[in-house]
């Protein structure tokens, strides 16, 4: 656990040595930014779509009393958008999607002796192959976590329209009674928090398979559960810190 | 002129290699056989700095590798071109971009420079016109020649071969053999191939180290090694039922 710890914080700072040249480095960025970036477009616009509508639906269905405003459930939508379901759902699809994709390209990598031939080359391998990953991970997943949280309102939006629990009048009260923009900042810090320990955890796990097809796979495997697991404790610790 | 000087490799207690020196000369095909599990990969991943040896050192033009960190290797490692077993061709970019990406990160050639640069590679190996295929769309034979294709591009003093035959016919072996040699003559290049292609050792061996349980067994060239009297590497080179008729003939 402490040696895997070690060889992680290794990597990490060969990742971040001066590129050999940086016009090389900001096309690698930029193509992994458009990968990770609007090629998880499609998935994240479904899901906060759906979560936005459910989480409405559910909140609505729970608060009956006449003694509450109507209006509650669009506040409530709002934090539950914003504070998790945004940026930690969105990020555990994204390691499913986003870093599975990374774990096993650099693990294909790895065992056909690609990363060698970088090696042989001279060419800082890490850097070359993880430092856009990451750039691209925290640049890019708060982006996807502000469009997320754009549709789960919409998502919202749409469920009161087609039902008649809550007005969408109401709804929209609801969004701006009360905001407090803390949660704006901790919405931020999650995703670009998020991003980071995908990118890293799942590189890591690609950048030292050992064997073949078997172990890439299982590289992927286990980049994707690291992440999700870690993701689930730094929401914790950055909801303790901030809230 | 690479020199290796008592080099020992361990992965934990297994002791790979056993206190093995050399010297490889420009302009000659130094070749490096064995059985499996002899060592020479290993020894190769040594010179190239993939393995660090556990004692030891290598000596690129009387300057000592195996002290230097990363940035002092750079230098080194831009003069270094290497074929690897299975090409190890970039899977995402195409035949010239896969040429030219030593070049990119480099030199400050122009576009059109590395392009001319990638095109007269090709036509070295005999790939002209293959420029915008994937390594995907190519043969085992086309991949090994865009791996020297790409080997050269930066114009190597060295030049590091692991396996060139493996997994090809005879005549596309024969042509790959041919092709480093021709290159190793032509630009005086440093040649290190790591085999156990016999047709390879009689064709272009000029040097040869034989390993054997990790230790340098024998060291000669392809005219002496058919009149040897040393067990092993008589059961490794006539090992083949051809091989012991075409000693038979001598």
């Amino acid at each position: 656990m402490i040696q895997s710890l070690g060889r992680y914080i290794l990597l990490l700072r060969l990742s971040f040595r001066k590129p050999e040249k940086f016009t090389v480095y900001w096309a690698e960025v930029m193509r992994e930014m458009v990968s990770a970036g609007i090629g998880s477009l499609g998935i994240i616009m479904i899901i906060s779509l759906f979560i936005g509508a459910a989480v409405t639906i559910q909140t609505a269905f729970q608060l009956v009393s006449p003694l509450i405003a109507k209006s509650v459930v669009g506040g409530i939508t709002r934090d539950s958008m914003v504070l998790e379901f945004s940026p930690t759902i969105s990020s555990l699809v994204l390691a499913g999607r986003v870093g599975s994709s990374m774990a096993s390209q650099i693990g294909t990598m790895r065992v056909t002796e690609q990363i060698d031939a970088l090696e042989i080359m001279g060419v800082n391998a890490p850097g070359y192959l993880i430092s856009p990953k990451v750039i691209a991970g925290v640049s890019m997943f708060p982006l996807l976590v502000i469009v997320s949280v754009l549709l789960g309102f919409m998502g919202g939006y749409i469920a009161c329209f087609s039902s008649s629990e809550v007005t969408t009048d109401d709804f929209m009260i609801g969004l701006s009674d009360g905001f407090n923009s803390v949660i704006i900042t901790v919405c931020m810090v999650k995703a670009v928090v998020f991003g980071f320990i995908i990118t890293t955890i799942c590189s890591y796990q690609g950048f030292y398979t050992k064997g073949g097809a078997l172990e890439v796979g299982q590289a992927a495997t286990r980049g994707v559960v690291y992440s999700c697991v870690m993701i689930l404790l730094f929401d914790l610790i950055i909801s303790r810190l901030f809230l | 002129m690479i020199e290796i000087k008592n080099i020992h490799k361990t992965f934990g207690e297994h002791e790979v290699l056993s206190g093995i020196s050399a010297n490889f000369k420009p302009g000659v095909n130094n070749l490096i056989i064995g059985g499996s599990g002899s060592g020479k990969t290993t020894l190769l991943k040594c010179i190239v700095g993939l393995h660090e040896p556990t004692e030891g050192d290598v000596l690129f033009n009387g300057e000592n590798f195996t002290d230097m960190g990363f940035e002092e290797r750079v230098p080194i490692r831009t003069h270094i071109g290497m074929l690897f077993q299975n090409s190890a061709l970039f899977d995402s970019m195409t035949v010239e971009e896969n040429i030219m990406f030593p070049l990119n990160l480099f030199t400050n050639q122009s576009k059109a420079e590395k392009r001319e640069r990638a095109n007269f590679c090709l036509e070295r190996v005999n790939l002209a016109g293959k420029n915008k295929l994937y390594p995907s769309e190519l043969s085992g034979g086309m991949k090994k020649r865009v791996g020297i294709a790409r080997a050269i591009s930066m114009q190597p003093k060295y030049l590091f071969v692991d396996e060139p035959n493996s997994g090809l016919d005879p005549m596309t072996s024969i042509l790959i053999d041919d092709l480093i040699s021709e290159l190793t003559e032509e630009y005086q290049i440093t040649t290190v191939v790591v085999t156990h292609d016999m047709n390879s050792v009689m064709g272009i061996g000029d040097h040869i180290l034989f390993l054997h349980q990790g230790k340098k067994w024998w060291e000669g060239s392809n005219k002496e090694i058919a009149h040897t009297d040393n067990k092993e590497l008589n059961d490794f080179v006539f090992a083949s039922k051809f091989m012991r008729a075409a000693k038979a003939k001598l």
